[in-house]
């Protein structure tokens, strides 16, 4: 990898909500074209990590660099501009809309709506090219998510976060979304993902991070990830 | 019969000012949560702000036309810069804290304007100039309607209209509505929702300055807490028609306008207020939201 290009590089990251202390010096990065998994239980920082990056909370210390960009003094409108986006946790679609309306404040950065992208997302989700005119609160919860992934997907990122794409969906959903996002970095898109699901985001991504109560507590190829007893034992559900 | 239809033209007229003002209240409580109790006292704001520049004018201009046009648009410009200025001091500051301080800010500055209007113009009320537009009434069947009605009327209709179109058929339009929805996955559609916010403020304010002027050239007598009673005339029309709802809030205006006329034509115009409570109740009782209150969006 290191005759890449380094996309995002993130250097002892601290965010804190008031006194409690969320995210405590994290460091890590990203390379252009990879999937970068980030794992961890319930409460370990993840959503914080990423809702940071998108500027939606500022850091307390440390530095987010995106190609020569430093994110963490920016807003969140102006760092989609520059070419990331996110699926937040939640999905947290735009109910009262419809599912093309969702879409198109997608591309609502682009000076000129590109009709191209949007055929493209109704090839990825055909799902959602049946249901464009419904309101997007009355969809599925699997198909919110193929909606809110799209919806990132809208306004041509390089760099798209992903925040439990498989919260609460059905195995078999579960499966079409990692799939799916198998075809986003074929498009070239790089991915950063983060997940519970540890097995399967492990199968699709190149690199990994655990994160535990803030620190990052292991990092390294998936494979290694996948292979090593202790992920395996908190991680993948396997006895030593 | 024609006590009916002439109080339904009344109706009409007033509906449309309370409409006008009403759409102030229910944009900014649509993106902020917050209700603006400082608008009422704006439109009154913009009542004087109107016949200052009315007067000014009238020494150096003299179409009439050419006079209201350019009231019209100076007090627009003059009460959308109070509205963002308003957003700025008063609420801005508040945005992360509880909701509470924001309403005690708003009260705030509700005091603040009402008792500014006094103290710059006294506490005696001013009159607006009768010859400003000409006192011309037709007389259709028994139902008398005045060329100042029709004005307020066809005005008021084109403003909604344009209101309506901008906010569903614009990218813009689609941005306010996201940033209303849910302003974090807003941000994340790369809309910068603080100018989103300060674009309502504009637009609610100038539609406010009209429905101001309106009352200022409808009705001549201004006085400096009127906004008290016209902007809950309208807040309350905003809440008949489901707060955050902006054909609500014409429909609330409307239906409001027509009923406190009905009640002034067969009972009397003292009962209108007390009425509208009752009203109010009413349509709270059977429906919370308004009548075209938000259609929540499921949550999975
Ligand atoms: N708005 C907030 N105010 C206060 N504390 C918060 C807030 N949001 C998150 N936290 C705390 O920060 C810590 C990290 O939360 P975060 O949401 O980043 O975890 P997560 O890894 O995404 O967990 P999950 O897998 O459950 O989504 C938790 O202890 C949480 O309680
Ligand atoms: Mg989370």
């Amino acid at each position: 990898m290191s005759n890449k290009e380094k996309l995002l590089v993130v250097e002892n990251l601290e965010v804190s909500y008031g006194s409690i202390e969320a995210v405590k010096g994290i460091s890590f990065d990203v390379y252009k074209g990879e999937v970068v998994t980030i794992l961890g239980a319930n409460g370990a920082g993840k959503t914080t990590t990423l809702r940071t990056i998108s500027g939606l909370i500022k850091s307390k210390s440390g530095s987010i660099k995106y190609k020569n960009f430093e994110l963490t003094s920016m807003s969140a409108h102006k760092i989609v501009s520059l070419g990331i986006s996110q699926a937040p946790e939640g999905r947290r679609v735009f109910g009262i809309l419809t599912v093309e309306e969702n879409l198109k404040l997608g591309a609502y950065t682009k000076k000129t709506f590109n009709p191209a992208t949007l055929s493209w997302i109704y090839e990825l989700f055909p799902r959602l090219k049946e249901r464009k005119k419904q309101l997007a609160g009355t969809l599925s919860g699997g198909e919110q998510q193929m909606l809110a992934i799209g919806r990132a997907l809208m306004s041509e990122p390089e760099m798209l976060l992903l925040d439990e794409p498989s919260l609460g969906l059905a195995p078999v959903l579960v499966k079409t979304i990692f799939e799916t996002i198998k075809h986003i970095k074929l498009s070239g898109v790089t991915v950063l993902l983060v997940e519970q699901n540890a097995k399967a985001a492990l199968k699709l991504a190149d690199r990994g991070y655990v994160l535990e109560v803030g620190k990052i507590v292991f990092k390294g190829a998936s494979k290694e990830l996948l292979e090593s007893p202790e992920i395996q034992e908190a991680y993948l559900g396997k006895k030593k | 019969m024609e006590i009916f239809i002439q109080q339904l033209v009344n109706g009409l007229t007033i509906g449309s000012i309370y409409a006008l003002v009403a759409l102030g209240y229910t944009m900014v409580y649509g993106v902020l949560k917050l209700i603006n109790f400082a608008h009422g006292d704006l439109v009154a704001f913009s009542a004087y702000v109107g016949l200052v520049i009315m007067m000014q004018l009238a020494g150096v201009i003299s179409s009439s036309v050419v006079i209201i046009v350019l009231v019209f648009i100076f007090t627009a410009i003059i009460i959308s810069a109070f509205g963002v200025l308003l957003e700025r001091l008063a609420y801005k500051p508040l945005r992360k804290a509880p909701r509470l301080s924001a309403v005690v800010s708003a009260l705030g500055a509700s005091l603040i304007i009402e008792n500014g209007i006094m103290l710059i113009w006294g506490p005696r009320p001013k009159i607006f100039p009768s010859n400003i537009v000409p006192n011309i009434n037709w007389n259709i069947g028994g139902v008398y309607i005045g060329l100042m009605q029709l004005l307020v009327l066809v005005i008021s209709f084109v403003l909604m209209f344009v209101l309506y179109f901008f906010v569903n058929q614009t990218k813009l339009g689609a941005a306010m509505r996201a940033s209303a929805i849910d302003q974090d996955a807003a941000r994340l559609m790369g809309i910068n929702v603080d100018r989103i916010i300060m674009i309502t403020f504009i637009i609610g304010s100038a539609l406010g300055s009209v429905g101001g002027l309106f009352i200022g050239m409808y009705y001549r007598g201004i006085y400096f807490n009127m906004g008290w009673i016209y902007g809950l005339n309208a807040f309350v029309a905003a809440i008949i028609g489901g707060i955050g709802n902006i054909p609500g809030a014409m429909l609330g205006g409307m239906l409001l306008g027509i009923f406190n006329a009905l009640i002034s034509g067969y009972l009397s115009s003292s009962w209108a207020l007390a009425l509208t409570y009752v009203l109010l109740i009413v349509i709270m009782i059977f429906r919370p939201t308004g009548i075209l209150g938000e259609r929540v969006a499921e949550k999975v």
